[in-house]
């Protein structure tokens, strides 16, 4: 019964969750504790919940790009270049819907195109993403023409600030937008051609798979994710700053997919595994702020609290303590 | 006695591979390991090396117990291993291949680092041995994969001494490059190396071994001098049945003759530059095309062509009489097509899928992105067609992987089936099988083309071909070279294999 639990594959993933969960209770008392105010749930867990919203999405599209052998290192330039298009456009034309429209087709076509250099061009996924992670950040500056655009519109500032049903309306969207996901992936074989796409190209390609129209359209799809990522992030701060919006977000992707138990190499892939590393990564900066961390340490406590999650989700890891727990008593044999 | 092993029980999921095998290697002799797939040989030959742990038994080398955990471990204590398909590294030169990890190093007092004088001297002293000429310098993946396969023999043998286990070393071969191997096998014999080798070709075990072991269904059946064993026997003892059923089964009636109906696929002039020129082929249904020819004749390029793997540059291709553009894959399944690839690992499987997946994927494929097969239909298909194929698995869940090569190609020709496609290419689908799996796999195409399914079957074994098919078509050169009725005899496809078309042609009935 153990042994089936312990070899669930979001057993880890959740153990960590719970495990900094705890930390922050026993550092922080009131860590856990939830309010009801206006109509809305207020909280630290709730604030989490929101904050890991834009990272969930990314992350949610980087697993599929990652499923089928790629890679997509743009998405933080990505964000940038949506957060810009919407802040312009709703400045502009003070239409909320337009605004969201622009943003993510812009940010659709910037996944295609990553999409087009990788199937069309054959080029490596790292190297062909890696032109729109530098010159996105260019372009988003086109746009705002250097300047960080301030939203005045109130109703934008609905996607990362506002509630529905008592819950931050990002989070709801994430969470809907994840199991929608889930949802397609296990009614249609769409999964299955995923997994065979990212285990084997070639025999998939044989086997009548679309491995190329596939492919594609998930760099479309992770495009498309990050744009919801930037109108969140630009509605939160109620701005577009071509510079700072989404930095480094696509590292942050990459490791929430990875301590998800999605394999790099391609193929294994779990989307709820995914959505708890966002978790994961969102309740370690709360637990930064919580232990009162100096800012000036602050990327070296992180990195530590990195490591260590790591290393508990090493599988190899785990079956050397264990070798070393099971000798130690008897050491004579 | 070298290596000696007692009473080896090993069990996968609960299902023995291996239940209490006994086996002797002595120095000095090549011993051959026999068996059908899934008979234990790889199983046996994974405990002997560390690859699979030792679940109960025991195993001595030269009198002492070992228990290899590795197989490194394995090499430490004298027992190499070289893998059917060649693990060296391909964009490492030959000499760096030999030696990767163990590079002779120079004295710090001429500056330290590799000795590449020594290393690349080494290996050609070492490949010289065994009748390799090449420069050690090139990169591997330029060789052919008989010389790459002669270096991993170096890297093993230069490693330690004692034991040399070959699995299936021929299988990518061509004769000559067999008859090296086996005097370079000889050499390695007579200076007191005690070599375990597997194969599946019957006349290679007489060619080249002392003794013979036999495993049937993770049993020992015996140990036999080579002499004391011929064929009739040998295949006796692998298959467990007298030799009737083996004749039998070398009378399957070639396909009817349907020379009336029309073709479910032709070609006229089909070319494309660098692969293949002016090929004309008919397809009609129930009938089983042979192709034959030399490796690089290219009879694997026009089964590509037919896929829509390569596009043509030059012809047609008609299906059912309406001519079709091959671009993709997809769209030769569109029109009813099916393809069982030669490599089987690269090309075929996608290995960590489920049994049950691979053989959907080409189905759920065709079916579209959004409508996926009930649950109950998938169960249902996967297992009727395992039945109908006799696939031996512990359960269809487990990845395809796990599965013995015989047992994965049969998995493919179910994902073949699964379309219920109008024809079937398959490019040696008995490659790297045994004789009865492989005896199986052709009643079964038999039976295919009997139901009126047409088939075009690439095959480097003319034998084979003649058993089942009911024209041969021979390619020579990257051409077409002609083609002959079925029930002709193995001469007149070898000489139209090896001479020019015309002179063959006027001899033909």
């Amino acid at each position: 019964m153990i042994r089936k639990v312990l070899a669930l594959p979001l057993f880890w993933p959740c153990t960590t969750l719970a495990l900094l969960i705890v930390l922050n209770a026993a550092a922080n008392p009131g860590f856990l504790a939830l309010a009801w105010r206006d109509g809305h749930l207020y909280g630290n867990l709730i604030d989490i919940l929101n904050r890991a919203a834009p990272l969930a999405l990314v992350a949610a599209g980087m697993t599929l790009v990652i499923a089928a052998r790629g890679l997509d290192i743009s998405v933080g330039a990505v964000v940038a270049i949506a957060a810009a298009t919407g802040a312009l456009c709703v400045s502009a034309t003070g239409s909320l819907g337009l605004a969201i429209v622009a943003a993510l087709a812009v940010a659709l076509l910037c996944g295609l195109w990553n999409g087009l250099l990788v199937v069309v061009a054959g080029m490596q996924p790292i190297i062909a993403t890696l032109i729109l992670m530098v010159a996105g950040r260019g372009v988003a500056q086109l746009i705002t023409s250097g300047q960080i655009i301030t939203i005045y519109y109130a109703p934008y500032d609905f996607i990362g600030n506002g509630f529905l049903f008592g819950l931050p309306f990002a989070a709801v969207l994430a969470v809907v937008v994840i199991v929608l996901l889930h949802a397609l992936l296990t009614t249609t074989p769409l999964g299955l051609f995923i997994r065979a796409i990212g285990i084997n190209p070639l025999a998939a390609r044989i086997a009548g798979v679309r491995a190329r129209p596939i492919t594609l359209c998930l760099y479309g799809f992770c495009g498309l994710m990050a744009g919801l990522a930037g109108l969140i992030i630009s509605s939160n701060v109620k701005s577009a700053d071509a510079n700072n919006a989404g930095t480094l977000l696509e590292l942050d992707a990459i490791l929430a997919v990875t301590l998800g138990g999605t394999a790099l190499t391609g193929g294994r892939f779990s989307l709820a595994g995914t959505a708890i590393g966002a978790l994961i990564i969102q309740t370690l900066t709360a637990t930064i702020y919580s232990l009162g961390v100096p800012p000036e340490v602050n990327l070296v406590f992180k990195a530590a609290l990195i490591f260590v999650v790591m290393l508990l989700q090493s599988a190899e890891f785990r079956a050397s303590i264990r070798g070393l727990a099971t000798r130690s008593p008897d050491p004579a044999t | 006695m070298l290596l000696q092993a007692r009473g080896i029980v090993h069990a996968y999921a609960g299902k023995r591979a291996l239940d209490g095998v006994d086996f002797t290697l002595r120095a000095g002799e090549v011993h051959a390991l026999m068996g059908q797939n899934g008979a234990g040989k790889s199983t046996l030959i994974k405990v002997l090396t560390g690859a699979a742990p030792l679940q109960a038994g025991q195993i001595s080398l030269a009198g002492r117990s070992i228990r290899p955990t590795s197989t490194q471990d394995a090499q430490r204590l004298g027992i190499s291993t070289v893998y059917q398909e060649v693990n060296l590294c391909g964009n490492l030169s030959v000499a760096e291949n030999i030696f990767a990890g163990r590079q002779p190093l120079r004295r710090w007092t001429r500056g330290g680092g590799i000795d590449w004088r020594g290393l690349n001297q080494r290996a050609r002293t070492l490949l010289a041995g065994l009748d390799v000429e090449v420069d050690v310098r090139r990169e591997l993946a330029s060789l052919p994969v008989a010389v790459q396969q002669m270096v991993a023999i170096a890297r093993a043998i230069d490693i330690s001494a004692r034991v040399l286990v070959l699995d299936e070393p021929t299988s990518s071969l061509d004769s000559d490059e067999v008859e090296k191997l086996f005097s370079a096998m000889k050499r390695l014999r007579d200076s007191g190396m005690a070599i375990l080798f597997v194969t599946h070709f019957l006349d290679q075990v007489y060619a080249v071994s002392d003794r013979i072991t036999v495993l049937r269904n993770g049993r020992l059946v015996g140990e036999y001098p080579a002499t004391a064993l011929d064929h009739a026997a040998l295949v006796a003892a692998m298959v467990g049945r007298n030799s009737s059923r083996e004749a039998a089964i070398a009378n399957v009636t070639p396909g009817a003759d349907t020379r009336d109906q029309p073709p479910v696929l032709s070609t006229r002039n089909l070319a494309r530059r660098g692969s293949v020129s002016s090929v004309n082929l008919e397809i009609r249904p129930g009938e089983i095309l042979g192709l034959a020819g030399l490796l690089g004749s290219g009879r694997t390029e026009v089964a590509r062509l037919l896929f829509g793997l390569d596009r043509a540059d030059a012809g047609e291709i008609r299906v059912s009489g309406q001519p079709v553009s091959l671009g993709d894959p997809a769209q030769a399944i569109a029109h009813h097509l099916a393809f069982c690839p030669e490599e089987r690992k690269t090309e075929g499987i996608v290995e960590d899928l489920s049994i049950r997946d691979n053989i959907v994927l080409t189905l759920q494929a065709r079916m579209g992105l959004w409508r996926k097969l009930k649950a109950s239909e998938r169960i249902e298909l996967t297992d009727r067609l395992a039945r109908l194929l006799d696939i031996r698995a512990a359960s269809l869940d487990v990845p395809i992987g796990e599965l013995s090569g015989g047992n994965q190609q049969k998995c493919l020709i179910a994902r073949a089936l699964a379309t219920n496609p109008r024809l079937l290419i398959l490019d040696e689908p008995t490659r790297g099988i045994d004789v009865a799996g492989k005896q199986e796999i052709m009643n079964q195409l038999t039976q295919l083309a009997a139901q009126g399914m047409a088939l075009l079957f690439i095959s480097a074994e003319v034998e084979e071909l003649l058993r089942v098919a009911t024209r041969i078509v021979v390619m020579r050169d990257r051409r077409q070279a002609g083609s002959l009725p079925g029930g002709s005899t193995e001469e007149q496809v070898y000489a139209l294999i090896a001479a020019p078309a015309e002179a063959v042609q006027a001899g033909a009935p």
